[in-house]
């Protein structure tokens, strides 16, 4: 038997939830399918980096409607998700990178954001006091933090479920068609029928928008994490690195996350992934070199989750330019976890209202199909 | 002197230097294969022959017969050309079969052709009230430090649980002049009905008579209180008192030290970080890996011998773990297997070995009060998380103990599970009326043991990053 719902959103990751959850807020009644658990692959286990530091021109619009967002997290969500405000610092580590910071900011305010600010020596040592005394200054995003990613995406699925979202977990969605104006998607035994269609599947998504004749220019990736037993507090702001491949973060109960970019091999149709450990040593090195503090931790357990990273390192974010009723969702290209929640606002309006008022438009799946509707 | 593995790569690389490990790496050297043996202790042995090479007790009754089987294997082994290093840990594997392994505070990378975990057992968790006061400790603990130091307690002992090694770690402890107040046998009275259709085959097993003569031994020195349905421990941040309820009555005792014993289960950390398949034992109440009668894993070329295959006691590990080299040997180098034991007669040593199996796992099955705990009783030490945290994160969303992190972070200090796994598993399977297969475990990950991050640092730098590390 078919059930027909108003939306059916594919992948339980922080964006497919967070969608699910902005479609019940504006009165829609959704299903939301994931094929093994929410949170369970790049969205629950990503370094929690609540940044819009450093991003891609084009996805800073969204990422500051995320910010808003994050900000009252916990009146959306009934959940704080460990959610905490200490900025966010890149760290120059000579006068070369510092003139790429100064660059980089002022292209920015030129484009009227003003959330990354270019700090000097004395201000980077007041900020982050444990690092090293050669560092000549660097850029500041002071409204940044970070969460925990596995409670915030949990809370997104949970709060979506209470508002009457329909989840199904552990099956796969499958036999995706499109007939009689409706999407169909089989969950098992069950059938889904909806006018809308949210392809927010990971790194399972360029699949399906492929079968759907988008294919777009993706891979699979799994960036490497590595967490420490705990040591003293000794930062409070996430310190990322403007040349080496390094980003850093404390938690209140002291364990430090060492993350970076460094990737390990996917095995996606397993769900697996391994690692590699010469390049978390080079990680670790970086650490050992910057913060002397940190060279008795012990590092506890090492991962890597699987995500989907766009060649040209930003999102896939709205409508088909094929299908009517579809919206893809995708493609966040390792930073993806800080514009959950306002992605899926700003979806559940291009849905609902058929426009936003945030910029998105250079987020199209257009840019590699032209619009055929 | 510990010293790094001497070449990058090995045809077989054992893991672990307990019963099948040494008898593993033995028959696998004797073949011609070059082999590796790596343990994280400082001599072989293992748990059940601990100290073997070194122990202080030289009186051979002390640590029985069973004990010193152990001297002979560590001899073939060391007759042979395989490569041996102890206090050497490995902290990851995975299913391209690169280990990496710290030894000496430095960190290696070896590769082999065949991998044979022989990772052995871990006591099981005993979650009771007070399990985490100081002056309670695990008889696996107390057996450690008396083997390698002839140490036994001698403030007020009480040993409380059950299962082959307790009676034996009792028996141990008395022979060497220790002191034990009491022993509370925690055997659920129903276990002696189910295992009696498994009897006979125990009653011809190497273990019966042994094991008898042990529990009497016991028996004759020591009040032992059988039949206790219920287990705390008290005091004001050291233990005080014990206190036990059997046939109705509860009784409060003092106590400076109490042994806590119910089994042992397999050590999967090692396995199920590589990825390798495991499923749940409804009669040892534990995961085992999924094997075949060779021992191979569900990973190519990882194989599990011994305890860490599933609990057979040292006689089966021994033979297991020959079973296991032979199968890579036949692999690798198939005209030497040739002059190796065949298959068909490991296989019929094995069945021995295994006799009486059955009888021991259900006369010995801990009952539920002792693996599921409730209210205020401590689960994850790391994280300090309560049976009641747990199941109030189940009503509200958690359905499994990967999901349960994202509520309580139980699993992900440095323990990784190995303190809390099975209880979180069957403690949310009860809750949710599932099976604890439905349930699952733990994802793990490596590094299965901590390692320094100055000693991750010191791994050796690939070319581009000799070239790229200019600054510091």
């Amino acid at each position: 038997m078919t059930r027909c719902v108003d939306a059916i959103v594919v992948g339980g990751g922080i964006h497919g939830c967070s969608t699910a959850l902005h479609l019940c807020l504006a009165g829609l009644q959704p299903v939301l399918i994931e094929k093994d658990y929410a949170g369970r692959h790049a969205s629950g286990v990503n370094a929690g980096g609540v940044r819009q530091l450093a991003r891609h021109i084009p996805e800073i619009p969204l990422s500051i409607r995320s910010m808003g967002i994050w900000e009252k997290i916990k009146d959306l969500l009934d959940d704080d998700c460990s959610f905490e405000s200490h900025g966010q610092v890149l760290v120059a580590e000579n006068e070369e990178e510092l003139a790429v910071c100064r660059t980089r900011v002022a292209e920015l305010n030129a484009l009227g954001f003003t959330h990354e600010e270019l700090i000097d020596a004395t201000e980077l040592r007041r900020l982050v006091p444990a690092v090293a005394e050669s560092c000549p200054g660097g850029v500041v995003s002071r409204r940044d933090g970070a969460a925990n990613p596995a409670q915030t995406t949990t809370a997104f699925r949970r709060k979506a479920e209470q508002l009457g979202a329909t989840v199904r977990e552990g099956v796969a969605a499958s036999n995706i068609r499109y007939s009689d104006g409706l999407w169909h998607v089989d969950v098992g035994a069950e059938t889904f029928a909806a006018p809308v269609l949210v392809n927010a599947a990971g790194a399972w998504a360029g699949k399906i928008a492929a079968a759907l004749g988008e294919p777009v220019p993706v891979e699979t990736v799994a960036p490497m994490l590595m967490i420490t037993s705990r040591v003293p507090h000794f930062i409070d702001p996430v310190v990322i690195l403007r040349g080496r491949k390094l980003s850093f973060k404390q938690f209140s109960n002291g364990t430090v996350l060492i993350g970076g970019g460094h990737l390990a091999t996917p095995y996606q149709d397993r769900n697996e992934t391994v690692l590699d450990w010469k390049s978390l040593a080079t990680s670790a090195r970086t650490v050992f070199e910057l913060f002397p503090v940190m060279r008795s931790a012990t590092i506890v357990r090492a991962w890597a989750g699987i995500e989907a990273k766009m060649k040209d390192d930003i999102p896939v974010f709205g409508p088909s330019s094929r299908h009517k009723g579809l919206y893809h969702q995708f493609g966040f290209s390792l930073h993806g976890f800080q514009l959950g929640p306002g992605a899926g606002a700003v979806m559940a309006e291009l849905i609902v209202n058929g426009g936003t008022q945030t910029r998105v438009g250079d987020l199209g799946i257009d840019r590699f199909h032209p619009s055929t509707l | 002197m510990t010293v790094a593995p001497k070449r990058e790569a090995y045809d077989v690389v054992v893991i672990g230097a307990g019963p099948a490990g040494l008898a593993a790496a033995a028959t696998s050297a004797e073949a011609g294969l070059s082999t590796l043996l790596l343990d994280e202790n400082i001599g072989p042995g293992g748990q059940v022959f601990r100290a073997i090479a070194s122990t202080p007790v030289t009186d051979r009754n002390q640590l029985g017969a069973d004990y010193w089987v152990g001297a002979d294997l560590v001899q073939s082994l060391r007759a042979t050309s395989a490569e041996v290093i102890h206090r050497a840990t490995v902290w990851s594997l995975d299913r391209n079969l690169d280990i990496a392994v710290s030894v000496g505070g430095a960190s290696a990378f070896v590769k082999a052709q065949r991998v044979i975990l022989a990772t052995g057992a871990l006591e099981r968790p005993f979650p009771i009230p007070g399990w985490t006061l100081p002056g309670v400790m695990t008889a696996g603990a107390a057996q450690t430090m008396l083997k390698s130091s002839a140490l036994v307690p001698d403030g007020r002992t009480v040993i409380a649980g059950q299962g082959p090694l307790l009676w034996l770690l009792a028996a141990q402890i008395l022979r060497l002049g220790g002191r034990i107040d009491r022993i509370l046998d925690t055997t659920e009275r129903g276990n002696y009905f189910a295992a009696l259709p498994h009897a006979f085959a125990f009653l011809t097993s190497p273990y019966f008579a042994k094991g008898l003569a042990m529990m009497r031994e016991v028996k004759a020195k020591v009040q032992v209180v059988s039949g206790v349905t219920e287990l705390s421990a008290a005091g004001e941040g050291q233990l005080a008192t014990v206190s036990y309820v059997a046939g109705g009555k509860r009784e409060t005792i003092p106590a400076d030290l109490l042994l806590l014993h119910q089994g042992v289960v397999p050590n999967v950390n090692l396995a199920m970080s590589a990825d390798v398949e495991h499923r749940w034992d409804d009669l040892q109440l534990c995961w085992s890996p999924v094997l075949d009668a060779s021992g191979n894993s569900s990973v190519a070329g990882i194989a599990i011998a011994g305890d860490g295959a599933g609990i057979g006691g040292a006689n089966a590990a021994v033979v297991r773990g020959r079973i296991a080299a032979r199968a890579a040997v036949e692999a690798l180098a198939p005209a030497a297997a040739a002059k190796l034991r065949s298959m068909a007669a490991l296989r019929a040593d094995l069945a021995k070995a295994e006799r009486g199996r059955v009888f021991l796992d259900t006369l010995f099955r801990p009952a539920p009060q002792f693996r599921i705990p409730s209210g205020d009783t401590i689960v994850c030490r790391c994280e300090e998380v309560t049976a009641k945290d747990v199941l109030d994160s189940v009503a509200i969303g958690a359905t499994g103990p990967n999901q349960l992190k994202a509520y309580r972070r139980t699993g992900m200090g440095p323990c990784q599970g190995r303190l809390c796994g099975l209880t979180v598993t069957e403690l949310m399977a009860q809750a949710r009326g599932k099976t604890p297969q439905e349930i699952g475990y733990y994802r793990l990950r490596a590094p299965v043991k901590p390692i320094t991050l100055a000693e991750l640092a010191a791994v050796p730098k690939s070319e581009a990053d000799i070239k790229a590390v200019v600054r510091g």
